[in-house]
């Protein structure tokens, strides 16, 4: 799906990367944890997160993350805005939680990181 | 011969810029036109190595070198070492505090990650001298 579905799905706000919305996406990798964004087939995937902060924003620089989306409307700081349009790293909220985030994305076709539904 | 070699500096606890070196190296690979997963691989490996040496290390130092056949990762911290360097490099070992969970970190995960993603990976510390790693990683010429 593009980021744009992907955007109505989980009724979020697009923070930055408004030019990014027709980015394809079939894998989400959903953690407040890097490491295991950074060990799994994160390349391309959407990454779900609870955590706002730069390193978030490093962390899918560095995998090669598509898109991030902060659950239970949670907003990073300006700083980590700027990052993210300088990586090119679309920056999500939406209202839902972790739990109900990755239900509506699975609902809808989404598999997880190594390609498992 | 070396083609080319550039250093880093790290600061310990510096958590907005930690970070900073590894997309730097990736930057420089990406506009020599490496290969796209050699590039992701060696910039996971900066990353995790650089946020061990931010959160567990001390200041210290990442260079990269671009050698024939082979990019080389050095990342060397003054902290205070890893006690055990075996029971580190397993998968889910993390003596993270509260504060470094919540900012993203304490998996477990950042050296074995650096294992996998490497050719070649060599790990010299002790305790009370520091931490230095040794990553190779081999390019391809076909
Ligand atoms: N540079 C270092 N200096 C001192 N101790 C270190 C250093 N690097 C790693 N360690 C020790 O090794 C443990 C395991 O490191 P590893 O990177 O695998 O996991 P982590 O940093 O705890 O969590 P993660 O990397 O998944 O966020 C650390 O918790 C720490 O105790
Ligand atoms: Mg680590």
């Amino acid at each position: 799906m593009t980021l744009s579905e992907l955007k109505d799905i989980l009724e979020a706000s697009i923070l930055v990367g408004n030019e990014h919305l027709n980015r394809e996406f079939d894998k989400c990798g959903a953690s407040d944890l890097m490491s295991d964004i950074l060990a799994g087939l994160s390349e391309g995937c959407v990454l779900l997160t609870g955590l706002t902060t730069v390193q978030a924003v490093r962390t899918a620089a560095v995998a090669g993350v598509g898109a991030i989306v902060f659950v239970r409307d949670k907003t990073p700081p300006q700083a980590v805005i700027d990052l993210a349009r300088t990586e090119g790293i679309p920056l999500l909220t939406t209202p839902f939680s972790m739990f109900i985030s990755c239900g509506r994305l699975h609902a809808n076709g989404i598999t997880g990181l190594s390609g498992m539904r | 011969m070396t083609a080319f070699i550039k250093s880093f500096s790290i600061k310990k606890r510096d958590f907005v810029r930690a970070g900073e070196a590894s997309i730097n190296v990736q930057n420089i690979l990406k506009s020599l036109n490496m290969d796209h997963k050699l590039i992701r691989r060696i910039a996971i490996c900066g990353y995790e190595g650089e946020m061990n040496a931010v959160m567990h290390g001390g200041d210290g130092i990442l260079t990269v070198e671009i050698d024939t056949g082979r990019i080389i990762l050095d990342i060397a911290d003054n902290g205070d070492g890893i006690e055990n360097i075996e029971l580190a490099m397993q998968k889910g070992y993390s003596t993270a505090t509260e504060e470094h969970r919540e900012m993203g970190f304490g998996a477990g995960m950042g050296l074995p990650n650096m294992k996998v993603n490497s050719d070649m990976l060599s790990v010299e510390s002790e305790k009370g001298k520091g931490t230095h790693l040794h990553m190779e990683f081999y390019v391809s010429t076909d």
